[in-house]
């Protein structure tokens, strides 16, 4: 590392409090919301496994049930009242706290200050009450399991009128609703501090001679989620006000005249639920990016590393990046097939959707000619990249499926959209955070992770999440509808559990088997090997500095960028990779 | 990195030492911070638009969707209301000039008047309120007064901050703790301001021709 203006460095704080619970420090502030994710993350898949197992075994009586749930368990048995809220609370925990939050407010947190040569970001304070207020939506949404009624059941989208009429809809339906509606309120005003931050970030506080086009693709793929994130949550934000009002005020913004809800009719008028789905899918197309766009930026970063070769073109791929993120502000229509619209503008959305298409190829395309001819390291990182690259393709065709509008009217209800969003946006995420945890977890914790484990809990990961997954896709075909509780009343369906059984149990397998990325997690930081500074032998600036950081990153120095992000094996240099911070 | 936007508003390191290199890649050694806080305003009012444009799109789409539209009477008020928002920005500006003029004192003046303008317009939009209650017209009443309430609070919880700013550096005029590293701090304070005028005169357009 050459080229540095050496200055005097800040000092970090030396109380507990200060340095590591209202930290000022990006790294801190992007450890507690990866563990924040973590959390979540756990508490989203344990419930999962409870709906798995209800659907499969549904006479089944489960003591705990009951404790838990007196009233939605009543006798150990599931009403399908407290499945639909452990539906609603499993997507919105797992959309909200672990793909919006641990892939950028995470890594992009630690790392984006480092690859562009900072020393922080741009507004720390506003990072840390970002942080916080993340944490109280959470408390506030994990809330509503414990209040009278309890936990919501009108699903992630929250789609009125079952949203906004209150507890006559049905249990959860009162103060469960209203907190999930005040935690998603608070929850968008977090996202946009964040959003802030990340953008003032990369544009100004890039260091000499990191341009543009010399950023590493996670920072233009954190940019580009952080742009998306602005402009969505703040139209999540007026619907959730207005959401509000019609339940708590008595407006009739989504509530329509005439509605009737337990014999009752309600004083309402005039108001549209279709209003809702527009303004709900105008932020929730977009956040389908928000949680992949930083999976395909770590996944491009470690395709490059590991197969020791640039990135197969650079410039197409910050295009493409850029060109998903604007058209996925012109699709919201195509989650609206069913809802009713003008064939016209079925047709519009439909096309735009499909030309989502042509970005999605390009970056499909370069990895895999990023790949071609590269001297491939088989790290436990490096597979769970190409297992991201895998989950990205299949998943992205069956999206191809339902954007159009003749077969999305009869997939829309089914399960081969359950299997479409948790391949794309589901797991396929979660493969850019494991890549990402193995990948940075030497330079976050200075230590490294086991890899034998790793490997393990990959090949277990990878091969379970597609006998969950892919079996999906035939049950809609087959006509399996979504959101049931119990199939048993349903003689058609006689045939399809089997498969049913069999996607439960290796949701078990599969879940059971995180646990051992649970003890490489832990004990790794404990006890794992001494990380290097430069592991991987990569190019970018976090592998410059020791591991794990000082508190302001380079020590009081400041990098000079000569190089681009992925010059691996360049003919004629020394080593087969250049530093970017190497001299020119 | 005492004195900077960065470091007094929201307590930045992340902006380095002015002489370091950094700022955009560019070399540039000076002005990243202020350029972080300038993109950092610019980047908060494209959310504050995006809000109220979300609001704005379910305006139209409720006001044509059936017929229990009944258009909202503008209070008188409101007209002088925003009279006092222009009034006070145009005070900003004045004040603006004087900093860059070395007369202190006048910016004082002005910035204090804008302050006290700012604080006026929100005790004028409680009155409206008040007087719309008084008509028997409430957030409930029908859409058109949902929307009114809706977008004028909205306008309002905006206005609470930018009154809040204009509050801190005129506390820190009248302290003699204005130094230069706050002019970004004035600079940004203003153009929120102005932004929040255009809304304003945004939606008293809006309540006026579609109400």
């Amino acid at each position: 590392m050459s080229s540095h203006i050496v200055h005097a460095g800040h000092q970090a704080p030396t109380g507990f409090i200060r340095r590591y619970i209202f930290s000022l420090d990006h790294k801190v502030i992007g450890i507690q919301y990866y563990f924040l994710a973590l959390f979540s993350v756990f508490l989203g898949m344990g419930l999962s496994l409870l709906m798995r197992y209800h659907m499969v075994y549904p006479d089944a009586k489960v003591g705990w049930f009951e404790t838990l749930w007196p009233t939605g368990a009543a006798g150990g048995i599931m009403t399908p009242e407290l499945y639909l809220s452990l539906l609603t609370m499993h997507g919105t925990i797992m959309v909200f706290f672990v793909l919006t939050t641990a892939p950028q407010s995470g890594f992009g947190n630690y790392f984006l200050p480092i690859q562009i040569g900072a020393e922080d970001m741009a507004f720390p304070v506003l990072n840390m009450l970002s942080f916080w207020a993340t944490f109280l939506a959470l408390v506030v949404m994990v809330a509503a399991f414990f209040v009278p009624g309890g936990a919501p059941l009108s699903g992630w989208t929250a789609y009125p009128p079952l949203s906004a009429v209150g507890p006559l809809a049905g249990p959860g339906e009162g103060l469960g609703q209203t907190l999930w509606v005040f935690s998603i309120a608070i929850f968008s005003g977090a996202s946009l501090m964040g959003a802030i931050n990340f953008i003032a970030t990369t544009i100004d506080l890039r260091c000499k001679g990191m341009s543009m086009m010399r950023l590493p693709l996670t920072c233009w793929s954190w940019f580009v989620t952080a742009i998306l994130g602005l402009l969505g949550f703040a139209v999540l934000l007026a619907a959730g006000v207005l959401l509000l009002l019609d339940r708590m005020a008595g407006t009739s913004f989504f509530l329509p005249a005439g509605l009737v809800v337990n014999d009752q009719i309600l004083s309402h008028k005039g108001g549209s639920p279709l209003l809702w789905q527009h303004l709900f899918w105008f932020f929730g197309h977009p956040e389908v990016y928000i949680a992949i766009l930083p999976g395909m930026g770590v996944a491009s970063q470690l395709l490059s590393t590991f197969a020791r070769k640039p990135i197969f073109g650079y410039r197409a791929m910050v295009y493409a990046i850029l060109g998903i993120g604007f058209l996925g502000f012109f699709v919201w229509g195509h989650h609206m097939f069913m809802s009713g619209m003008n064939p016209y503008s079925a047709m519009a959305f439909s096309v735009l959707t499909m030309s989502i298409g042509v970005p999605s190829a390009i970056k499909t395309f370069n990895w895999i000619g990023t790949l071609w001819g590269g001297r491939i390291r088989f790290d436990t990182a490096m597979l769970f990249a190409l297992g991201f690259v895998s989950l990205f393709v299949t998943g992205g065709i069956s999206g191809i499926f339902l954007g159009q509008p003749a077969l999305d009217l009869y997939f829309h209800d089914t399960y081969f959209v359950v299997g479409h969003f948790h391949m794309i946006m589901g797991v396929a995420a979660i493969f850019g955070m494991f890549a990402g945890t193995f990948y940075w977890f030497p330079k976050m914790f200075g230590r490294m992770m086991n890899e034998t484990l790793g490997k393990i809990h990959f090949y277990l990961t990878f091969i379970g999440v597609y006998a969950i997954f892919t079996p999906m896709h035939f049950l809609g075909i087959a006509g399996n509808p979504r959101r049931y509780a119990d199939f048993t009343n349903f003689e058609f369906m006689g045939k399809l559990m089997p498969v049913h059984t069999f996607m439960t149990w290796a949701a078990i397998l599969t879940a059971t088997a995180q646990i051992i990325f649970v003890v490489n997690l832990v004990w790794s930081m404990m006890r794992g090997k001494k990380a290097p500074v430069n592991p991987w032998e990569a190019t970018t600036l976090e592998w410059t500095i020791p591991s794990p950081p000082p508190f302001d990153n380079f020590a009081g120095k400041h990098p000079v960028v000569n190089h681009g992000p992925y010059e691996y094996s360049v003919p004629g240099a020394p080593k087969d990779y250049i530093m970017q911070s190497d001299p020119a | 990195m005492p004195g900077s936007i960065t470091t007094d508003i929201v307590g930045g390191r992340g902006a380095p030492p002015a002489t370091t290199g950094f700022g955009g890649g560019d070399g540039d050694s000076r002005g990243a911070s202020r350029r972080a806080s300038i993109t950092g305003l610019l980047v908060l009012l494209a959310a504050s638009v995006m809000l109220f444009a979300a609001f704005t799109s379910s305006f139209f789409v409720r006001r044509g969707l059936s017929n229990d539209w009944v258009d909202t009477p503008l209070p008188p008020i409101l007209w002088i209301n925003t009279g006092v928002l222009v009034t006070s920005s145009i005070a900003l500006e004045l004040a603006r000039a004087a900093l860059r003029g070395g007369r202190r004192v006048a910016f004082n003046r002005y910035w204090t008047g804008a302050t006290t303008l700012g604080a006026l317009f929100l005790g004028g939009q409680y009155l409206a309120w008040r007087q719309l209650n008084d008509a028997g017209i409430y957030l409930a009443t029908n859409p058109s007064s949902s929307f009114f309430f809706v977008l004028t609070c909205a306008h309002a919880v905006h206005l609470l901050g930018g009154v809040s700013a204009l509050g801190y550096i005129d506390v820190q005029a009248l302290l003699l703790r204005l130094g230069p590293g706050k002019r970004t701090a004035v600079d940004i304070s203003a153009y929120f301001w102005h932004f929040l005028d255009a809304i304003w005169i945004f939606l008293m357009a809006l309540f006026f021709f579609w109400g």
